[in-house]
């Protein structure tokens, strides 16, 4: 059975990086907390325009400094708190040790990098903000929505063909 | 007093109806980060959604999807909430104005007809009637795709490299996030001038 669940957690690892291993069982309603914390966050991601297809063609036209403002702050203040929480220890609410997985190197990143980076610049949207924009009335972007899903089915399709 | 507090929570709210400015959103998006991983030892990452859609509903035998989907719930119900949290900004903090782009910008987009600035979609080129004309469908079927696409081929998208795989110093992570940058910059200022001019 442990062998089963390890091979569980390799297929589910493979080019994920938010994949951590928590080892408590939960009754479904605790995923009421990270259900709070996606609406704060669809909350942020529209009143700071991050989901605007204008604020992304800005960006990558270089006319405004807003995005790069974000992002730069973003990562600044989750490398500080990704720090402390190494340096002390600190655990979750369950008192669990926070696991961090090293991301190791393949093509991908920079073929499927690309890939994703002309898509962002066409939809105006990276996969988050597409749900947020169906959020705010912008329907038919399911069909964006469905076509991003359909890519990744693909992906799954092809991969072991794919360069990596 | 009360007065005093009646103004100040009017004042508050018509605050958060402007535009909130990237020192305010940055870091509050930066601390989904902590967030997360206090909250359960969760990494954050939103395009996994996507592969975990795919498990659930059409795994077809793939090895790619051949997993137990059921301990990532958490991922699905978190991007559930990115939706509802859409439809709250929009219902009660919906900022009345349109979004104020660089003047060059929009100079250039009125050139190709895209002139509404009311939406967070450019709804003159995004549109249910125009989804079924070559632009609308490079814009939004083939964009959708190269999303989807893309960021699983890279293993993650802006939340799980740009934010989370930076912040936690992995440097496969930076070289995601350049080459998003640079399919970006290549498609934003050399490819997308031409499709929207279809």
């Amino acid at each position: 059975m442990q062998q089963d669940n390890n091979t569980d957690f390799e297929i589910r690892s493979l080019d994920a990086i938010c994949v951590n291993e928590s080892h408590l069982e939960h009754k479904w309603y605790h995923n009421s907390k990270y259900l709070i914390v996606g609406i704060l966050f669809g909350i942020v991601f529209v009143k700071s325009e991050v989901v605007s297809w204008f604020r992304i063609q800005e960006m990558f036209r270089l006319q405004s400094f807003h995005m790069y403002g974000i992002i730069g702050s973003a990562v600044v203040v989750g490398m500080i708190s990704v720090w402390l929480i190494k340096k002390f220890n600190i655990k979750t609410i369950y008192s669990e040790t926070i696991e961090f997985h090293t991301k190791s190197f393949n093509k991908g990143q920079i073929y499927g990098g690309l890939l994703f980076g002309l898509g962002w610049a066409v939809t105006g949207a990276c996969p988050g903000p597409l749900f947020a924009q169906i959020g705010t009335g912008a329907t038919v972007i399911l069909a964006t929505l469905i076509s991003a899903i359909a890519g990744t089915w693909v992906y799954g399709l092809f991969r072991d063909k794919l360069p990596h | 007093m009360f007065v005093t507090f009646k103004n100040r929570s009017k004042h508050m709210l018509e605050f958060l109806k402007q535009p909130w400015p990237w020192y305010l959103a940055g870091p509050l998006i930066g601390l989904t980060v902590p967030a997360l991983l206090l909250l359960g030892n969760k990494s954050f990452g939103i395009s996994s959604s996507l592969r975990h859609i795919c498990a659930s509903c059409f795994p077809a035998n793939i090895p790619f999807f051949k997993y137990e989907w059921k301990k990532e719930v958490w991922n699905l119900v978190f991007v559930f909430g990115i939706f509802l949290g859409g439809a709250i900004a929009m219902q009660l903090l919906s900022n009345p104005n349109p979004v104020v782009v660089n003047p060059k910008l929009a100079a250039e987009l009125a050139g190709y007809g895209i002139t509404n600035y009311e939406n967070l979609v450019p709804t003159d080129v995004m549109n249910w009637t125009s989804l079924f004309t070559l632009r609308g469908f490079l814009l939004m079927v083939v964009g959708g795709f190269l999303v989807g696409f893309g960021t699983r081929y890279a293993g993650g998208c802006t939340s799980g490299h740009a934010i989370m795989g930076l912040s936690n110093l992995q440097w496969p992570s930076l070289v995601a996030t350049i080459s998003f940058m640079i399919g970006g910059l290549i498609m934003g200022n050399l490819i997308l001038p031409y499709i929207l001019s279809l």
